[in-house]
């Protein structure tokens, strides 16, 4: 009996084992191929902080889910369609996603006593009659992988490496896709090993062929492509997307491109694609310590190069006083903040939103910088030359923000031709003799920006410190007036920014009921629920911003448009403190603080009670 | 031939400002053999950058008529390492204390140093926080009296240059503020040394620490206290040149040439040598137990950080000199929506 194709317009899919399953791998390889389809695809990848957490236990649960759909989507899905769990730790610690009626695929084999201590169950979870809900799947994967790469004459524990192919391939049966992208992969991948290569490609095949002989009693899914904006799109994660921006705007100011870096979770990735890149004129540098980093970037700033550093909040917390000094030199450079759940060590491998304030107030003295937050994985690419041109044209450090979910996250990038993307015009100034009035290198323009003024030029020679400073000559100053001068013209140079950047976009009605104000990467769950919420009549608009320091010069006009403005933070409120002390204006919040993205249906119901 | 290029003297290379520093202060001395070995050296003003970090040295940029950045507390090499490999064109100087090098800033002078980028680090000793108005600092010895240690101080001093001999500098040498040739020689030399120069100054605080190094600036105790580094040549030192230093197992000994002792059973000094042995146990030679050595201790040729840094970027960009953006991000698995 030949299974039936059901069309669905999208699906959501979690794959969940041990840290050393392959999760990761599995979930990537079912993006790219839905991306290939033609799907639009959102992930979000879910992994402890230690590297291989103690096996079979709960705390060493890794997983990853997809979202794959045939209309444009902003999250990787509340609710999963399908979960894929390789042992019993993995069920108990994901089964509460799943819809009722889903798809609940185990790995059989692991099903044992032994299984059940480690992720401290006194039962088999299987036979638990809430399970009854979904559509139990028991697979013997272990076994049906070692069967399949019998002739191969691996190891056990080698050949066992090769169950998540299995499942891979048994999800690639029920979505109906492609196997050749993965294939390509496990080649490229695993060229160099043939014996390796080959193990993965019959693990993957001998799933795909499990479905299709054993399983045809139930239907398979097809999910369309998705009709995005016409264009070459690219799977791309966040890191990438963030990296490939620097590289692009470096480029389009005719920079090469320096970052100081000290590895930290979730922002190292960044490095790790930057140093690939050198042919593009791109140097990295990886510090002895987070302050090394910022301080290294503020000496090839100087040295003008576009130069940027990475972290995640612990590091942005040391680089404080550099972070301070880049400031007072008024040099350009990208502080790019991959936040993670917190305070101190925290959460590293998960999501949240709480270094808005870090960034903005944490620094000693009136030390303003510009703070810009990225969206979405592929808008990480915008971000970060929208962020070099308001750096370079301003003279000041730009605070980038971008966050854990967003970093590992990915999504369809429609690919830009870089040579239509706008030039980043910087002018430095010429040599001059000494016949010329002489240089100052603290005079400012109309914009209250000061040259950029690169050792090596005759005749500008100069120098530059953390003391306060003359307002034109730029030689140490303790005069009090020129103190407080400095001060405020500082301040006022970063609140004129607010002139430069695009007004705030309203999705829905410019007044109503509800604005939902939000910013980073909660822009996709706040998208579709105040979407769903549109569609049901109520009168919810969405406002993201893009800049958070300055704000938008239209944005205290529009939360006086509406009758209630909710600002839902993955923290407790930092958002709202600054709209609050801005504008005076009070906000409820919606706040979230589980390492995780808000849902949409959480989100949803939530709007919904504050309409009322 | 002759040349259109400016000859510059030494007062070219200082700025308008004026100086700070407390009257007598030996950082007056290094300021003016620094400018002295600048105009030596010849290299024009806006080809060189001073970096430095925080305390009464540190001031030492805003007095050049150079590119300079007084950055923040200890942090002096790390900015250096930054411009250095953005620029590697320039000559920098990191100009830095002992409270600043040696304690907040250890750490990012021990990387700097086993980078080996091309900078020359040079350290005022004068072992005590100047600008914080005198505690003791992480050369102060043993026992000092200072604002924070009014019992005397309990910790271990740093010999700066047996730190920078664990680090591996390719360069380090030290000299004294008051003996202004030798200054001035050994800034240059440093200056010409391809890869890091550490070079520590004796540098006399006479505000809050005058006389820490009494013994090696005295007319009459110096030659007995000071021993002269030369590569090649016998550890000599004494008013009469008749003491020297001879290995005694693996240890140092002073002993009396004459009697049995000629030069030639003396340590032989070599800056050259591969091994730092030599230059470590030069370092721990201290006061009153040795003389302590002034001088290059060592000088030897290693890969430098910024070159090859540099040279890394160089490379890929020949490999691939029609590198285009638009191939990178159209790199990998792609497709086409109508």
């Amino acid at each position: 009996m030949a299974s039936t194709v059901e069309n669905i317009s999208r699906a959501t899919i979690r794959f969940a084992g041990d840290s050393g399953d392959g999760m990761q791998l599995t979930g990537t390889q079912l993006t790219n191929t839905s991306a290939l389809a033609g799907n639009d695809v959102a992930t979000f990848p879910d992994f402890p902080a230690e590297i291989r957490a103690p096996r079979g236990t709960r705390a060493g649960v890794s997983g990853f889910q997809v979202q794959f759909a045939s209309e444009d989507i902003f999250t990787p899905g509340d609710q999963l369609d399908t979960l894929v769990v390789m042992n019993p730790a993995a069920l108990v610690t994901n089964i509460s996603d799943l819809r009722s009626g889903g798809l609940l695929i185990v790995n059989e084999d692991n099903f044992v006593d032994k299984e059940f201590r480690l992720a401290k169950l006194e039962a088999n979870p299987l036979d638990d009659p809430d399970l009854d809900q979904y559509r139990l799947i028991k697979i013997k994967m272990t076994l049906l992988t070692r069967t399949a790469v019998e002739e191969l004459e691996l190891s056990t524990k080698i050949a066992d490496r090769c169950k998540n192919f299995f499942a891979m391939g048994f999800v690639y049966w029920l979505y109906n896709r492609d196997l050749q992208p993965t294939l390509d992969f496990i080649n490229a991948k695993f060229g160099g090993k043939p014996e390796i290569a080959a193990a993965n490609e019959k693990a993957l095949r001998a799933g795909y062929n499990y479905g299709e002989t054993t399983e045809a009693a139930i239907s398979t899914y097809q999910v369309e492509k998705a009709k995005l904006e016409p264009g070459r799109y690219k799977n791309i994660m966040g890191n990438q997307a963030l990296a490939w921006g620097c590289i692009a705007a470096a480029k389009l100011s005719n920079k090469d491109l320096f970052l100081g870096s000290y590895p930290i979770t979730p922002a190292s990735d960044i490095l790790h694609e930057l140093s690939k890149h050198k042919k593009f004129g791109v140097r990295t540098f990886q510090a002895e310590d987070e302050i090394a980093a910022v301080c290294a970037t503020i000496g090839a700033a100087f040295g003008g190069h576009m130069s940027i550093t990475t972290s995640s909040g612990p590091g942005i917390a040391l680089k404080g006083e550099a972070m301070g000094l880049g400031m007072i030199l008024e040099l350009p450079m990208l502080i790019i903040n991959i936040q993670r759940g917190g305070p101190s060590t925290g959460l590293p491998t998960k999501t949240e939103q709480s270094d808005l304030l870090q960034v903005m107030y944490g620094r000693n003295g009136e030390s303003p910088l510009p703070v810009i937050a990225a969206r979405s994985p592929a808008d990480c690419f915008e971000t970060a030359i929208e962020a070099w041109r308001v750096a370079a044209k301003f003279m000041c450090p730009v605070m980038v923000l971008s966050d854990g979910y967003i970093a590992n996250g990915a999504e369809p990038w429609r690919i830009p031709d870089f040579n239509a993307l706008e030039k980043i015009e910087i002018v430095h100034p010429g040599e001059r003799s000494e016949e010329d009035p002489p240089f100052l290198p603290y005079k400012r323009d109309e914009f209250l920006s000061r040259p950029w003024a690169l050792p090596g030029t005759k005749g500008l020679e100069h120098r530059i410190g953390g003391l306060e400073k003359d307002h034109e000559t730029g030689n140490v100053s303790y005069d009090p007036e020129n103190h407080e001068f400095m001060c405020k013209i500082r301040q006022e140079k970063i609140d004129r920014i607010a002139d430069f950047i695009p007004e705030l976009e309203v999705d829905g009605e410019e007044s109503g009921d509800l604005l939902v104000l939000s910013w980073g990467g909660t822009y996709g769950a706040c998208t579709t629920a105040v979407t769903q919420c549109q569609a049901e009549g109520l009168s919810v608009s969405h406002a993201h911003l893009r800049f958070i320091n300055p704000f938008p010069r239209n944005l205290e006009t529009l939360l006086g448009n509406f009758k209630k403005v909710v600002i839902p933070e993955l923290n407790l409120g930092q958002l709202q403190k600054i709209v609050s002390s801005t504008y005076g204006v009070q906000t409820e919040g919606i706040h979230k603080l589980k390492g995780r993205p808000f849902t949409v249906s959480e989100l949803k119901e939530q709007f919904k009670e504050l309409i009322g | 031939m002759s040349t259109e290029l400016p000859v510059l003297k030494a007062a070219d290379f200082g700025s308008d400002q004026d100086v700070r520093w407390c009257p007598g202060c030996g950082d007056y001395s290094i300021l003016a053999q620094m400018k002295k070995a600048l105009a030596a050296l010849g290299t024009p003003r806006e080809k060189i950058a001073f970096i430095s970090g925080i305390g009464c040295s540190s001031r030492f940029p805003y007095y050049m008529s150079t590119y300079g950045m007084h950055s923040i507390h200890g942090r002096a090499p790390a900015f250096a390492t930054g411009l250095k490999s953005a620029r590697p064109d320039l000559q920098v100087w990191v100009i830095t204390g002992d409270g600043d090098a040696l304690s907040i800033g250890g750490n990012h002078l021990m990387h700097a140093i086993r980078r080996n980028v091309n900078v020359n680090i040079v350290l005022f000793n004068n072992r005590i926080y100047g600008l914080t108005k005198g505690q003791y600092s992480p050369t102060s010895e043993i026992g000092k009296v200072t604002k924070s240690t009014p019992m005397g101080s309990v910790d271990n001093p740093l010999t700066p240059l047996s730190l920078a001999v664990g680090c591996g500098a390719t360069f380090i040498a030290r000299s004294i503020d008051t003996n202004v040739k030798h200054l001035a020689a050994t800034l240059q030399q440093a200056a010409e040394h391809n890869g890091t120069s550490f070079v520590e100054v004796y540098q006399n605080c006479n505000i809050f620490n005058d006389g820490a190094w009494k013994y090696a600036t005295d007319r009459a105790t110096k030659q007995d206290n000071v021993l002269e580094l030369e590569h090649g040549k016998p550890l000599i030192f004494g008013a009469e040149s008749n003491k020297g230093i001879r290995l005694n197992g693996l240890n140092p000994e002073v002993v009396e040439l004459g009697n049995g002792i000629a030069e030639d059973d003396l340590l032989f000094h070599d800056a050259k040598s591969p091994e730092p042995t030599l230059a470590y146990l030069l370092s721990r030679m201290h006061q009153p137990e040795f003389p302590e050595a002034i001088g290059v201790f060592r000088q030897i040729d290693a890969p430098i950080y910024d070159d090859q840094l540099n040279g890394q970027v160089a490379a890929a960009q020949e490999a691939a000199p029609d590198a285009q953006l638009n191939d990178l991000f159209n790199s990998g698995n792609t497709w086409e929506v109508e």
